[in-house]
């Protein structure tokens, strides 16, 4: 009896001390989160003072960026921020659009598609933004899409290459062309312009992309009269790639077609040339990092990978965005900082057009949009909200890619 | 029946008005964004306090509450995007029919999960300490690695076309059941002996507690409304992808748990809430500093709290019995 008595009172001791310290944190884990709170109400309030229904009398336009600014595809993310904040900067030093300055709010997802859902949903409800801009990943922009429909808020996607993310739906554009073109494009350069029969297919299976573009690569190819010798899988991240190569080589193929990675191909490519192999390999847009000369080496020359633009390209419009880029990023531009750079334009020149910031205006400038020039070629709308715009092959000479060929629609 | 009986029904029936009340009166997630947040939030809160009954309560370290989510968001949403989308029951309206069949989806992902939960509960809690949290681990990444490779399940890009059917009432309906069922588990008898089992595995078994049941019977509960969480989640954002359910996602229920205080419900709703609001309220800051702070702040807060009170938030206390406390404290004061 004693004992529990003691003890009692030891509890009592340390639930003393502990009730203070307790109420103190909470206190202050409720001041860090009112403290945000309050920003953000600030935050709403700055765009557009008395914003009823379509904000059109906010004084500056707002575009609501998502983007993966950190996480494992970081880079993908920076450069299409870089890009859109590229955009956005010469348009305000022309004078903005409408006579009004254009503000970009960018948030980060780290990558996950909950965040990217969360982060849209906070730039269309509570920030009201006129456009959506984002994201690179098909994945993350098919959890913002739903968002932007339910909203009734024009959403452009600078890189997610997914059918699915456009497909039925009222207020999602692309600034890049679709996967299934990609593999068509690589197929039709391959048996025109190299006049090629015989090929291999060695697809990524852990990777829609890869698979989506195998496949539609396959189809053309054949189509076009050409023959699929041998058509093999591996899965990102391998490592030894030897027996699919050496199945490969007994068909005796003209050309390897490859859509993965950049990680992958350089890999592949040593695996080809170690086993004897002499023939060109074709692949993607994934292709299209520095990381992938590193990596490739010497085994990649006379390789060919389909692109979304070229830096060699001499139109002054690509020459004048890379030299601007350079300036401000001391980079050369990816296709993802220039398919940004066009999303952001693109929806610019949409509310320049349409003269008006109603969101339904937008979207109908967006739908319509005929002959836009870009960095990434001239871009006209169709009617699944995706670009019909020509696609780049580029060729591998001397660790760096090289312009081959533009292949229209 | 006698006072305190009545009186805890008189709570149930307490937090189910409130529940319906707040969704009623609160404006819908899809229209303002803090509720969307407060959703997220609650979602958070079913996955912590499951949690909570395996990490906290009964002292496994489990690592795989992601995948458990995972098994029963992506068992949901099939039957949703299977059934839901292509049927109706007979003779009633279609909203109706949906939310029926809704919570039979809720109910069906969480009871995939606590399957999955039996199965690798029964060989792996016969171990200890690190070897569940590798065993656990394991599985998780195995389901994130076999949904990357289905095509039915939507592979790397994800399951969409999940009709939007969470909405508020539910997801606090749903954290309201897990919380009390983590409540009257912890009071009761089951509850003791788990307990039992984390202050001493050897000394409970000489008492005559059959440890493995118990702690399978705790994980399967666990994993059921893990399986819960990760079918509102589907609802809610009607896109479910393998990377919201890695290693990562397990980590996040886990630190919830630990911050709230390893063996505190209170502390583990505590936690859920502040580590999904605390990201989303900083947002803000980027467009002051220009780069992103958030997880930096994040990451220091954790460390800070870890520092300052590695009880976590409420260590072994409830909220509820400290205020109990200061109230009897209180009164003899009084009262000589």
């Amino acid at each position: 009896m004693t004992c529990r008595q003691r003890r009692g009172s030891l509890d009592r001791g340390v639930g003393r001390s502990a009730i203070p310290r307790g109420a103190a944190l909470l206190v202050l884990c409720a001041v860090l989160a009112l403290g945000g709170c309050e920003k953000k109400s600030g935050a709403r309030t700055a765009p557009g003072p008395g914003t009823g229904g379509g904000s059109s009398d906010a004084a500056e336009i707002l575009f609501g960026e998502v983007a993966s600014l950190t996480g494992p595809e970081a880079t993908f993310g920076q450069s299409q921020s870089r890009g859109i904040a590229l955009a956005v900067k010469e348009i305000n030093e022309a004078g903005g659009v409408l006579g009004r300055p254009i503000r970009v709010i960018t948030y980060d997802n780290q990558g996950k598609p909950t965040e990217s859902a969360a982060a849209a949903h906070r730039l269309v409800v509570r920030d009201r933004v006129h456009v959506l801009l984002g994201e690179v990943a098909s994945s993350r922009s098919l959890a913002m899409a739903p968002i932007a429909e339910e909203h009734q808020v024009p959403m452009i996607t600078p890189a997610s290459t997914n059918p699915r993310v456009t497909e039925g739906r009222k207020w999602v554009f692309r600034t890049c062309f679709i996967d299934p073109f990609q593999g068509r494009v690589m197929a039709r350069f391959a048996r025109e312009e190299l006049g090629l029969r015989r090929v291999a297919v060695l697809r990524d299976v852990r990777n829609d992309y890869s698979v989506g573009l195998a496949n539609f690569f396959v189809e053309s190819f054949r189509e076009l009269g050409g023959e699929v010798v041998s058509d093999q899988s591996y899965s990102a991240g391998d490592i030894d790639f030897r027996s699919q190569l050496t199945e490969i080589r007994a068909r005796n193929p003209e050309a390897i077609y490859v859509p993965g990675y950049y990680t992958d191909v350089g890999l592949i490519a040593r695996q080809v040339r170690e086993l004897g192999m002499k023939v060109p390999l074709m692949g993607g847009d994934g292709w299209d990092s520095s990381k992938l000369y590193e990596i490739g080496g010497e085994a990649l020359e006379g390789s060919f990978f389909s692109n979304h633009y070229s830096f060699e390209n001499p139109d002054p419009v690509v020459q004048g965005f890379i030299a601007r880029y350079r300036e401000a990023y001391g980079e050369v531009p990816d296709a993802l900082a220039a398919l940004g750079y066009d999303a952001a334009r693109l929806a610019a020149d949409a509310i320049a057009r349409v003269g008006s910031l109603e969101r339904a205006a937008i979207r109908y400038a967006l739908a319509t949009t005929r002959d836009f020039r870009g960095v990434t070629g001239t871009i006209t709308i169709d009617e699944n909200h995706n670009p019909v715009k020509p696609a780049v092959v580029l060729e591998i000479r001397n660790r760096g890619a090289t312009f081959a060929k533009t292949i229209e629609p | 029946m006698n006072a305190r009986v009545l009186e805890s029904w008189a709570w149930i029936l307490f937090g189910l008005l409130l529940v319906g009340l707040a969704s009623a009166l609160l404006p819908s997630a899809s229209q303002s964004y803090p509720m969307y947040v407060a959703g997220l939030a609650g979602i958070n809160v079913i996955l912590a306090v499951s949690l909570h009954v395996v990490n906290g309560l009964t002292g496994q370290f489990s690592l795989g509450h992601a995948g458990f989510m995972a098994v029963g968001g992506y068992t949901a949403a099939l039957f949703g995007t299977r059934i839901i989308s292509e049927y109706k029951l007979m003779y009633i309206s279609e909203p109706v029919s949906d939310t029926i069949l809704f919570f039979f989806a809720t109910l069906l992902g969480g009871a995939a999960a606590g399957l999955a939960g039996l199965l690798v509960g029964l060989p792996s809690l016969r171990l200890r300490g690190d070897y569940l949290a590798i065993v656990t681990l394991g599985f998780a990444e195995i389901i994130r690695v076999t949904i990357e490779n289905v095509e039915v399940l939507g592979a790397a890009t994800g399951l969409v076309g999940i009709p939007p059917l969470t909405n508020l009432f539910w997801i606090f309906f749903w954290a309201l059941v897990t919380f009390l069922f983590a409540k009257r588990l912890q009071e009761s008898t089951h509850g003791r002996a788990l307990a039992a089992i984390r202050e001493d595995e050897i000394a409970a078994e000489a008492m005559g507690i059959d440890t493995t049941g118990y702690k399978v019977r705790a994980f399967v509960a666990s994993s059921f409304f893990a399986g819960v969480a990760g079918a509102l989640l589907g609802y809610y954002l009607t896109i479910l992808t393998p990377r919201d359910f890695t290693f990562l996602k397990s980590v996040e229920v886990v630190v919830m748990v630990v911050l709230g205080g390893m063996g505190s419900i209170s502390g583990a709703i505590l936690a859920a809430i502040l580590l999904t609001i605390l990201p989303e309220a900083l947002r803000p800051l980027r467009e002051h500093t220009g780069v992103d702070l958030r997880m930096v702040i994040y990451a220091s807060l954790l460390l800070a709290m870890m520092l300052l009170r590695p009880r976590g938030i409420l260590g072994r206390q409830e909220v509820w019995t400290l205020l109990r406390r200061r109230r009897e404290e209180a009164e003899p004061e009084v009262a000589p």
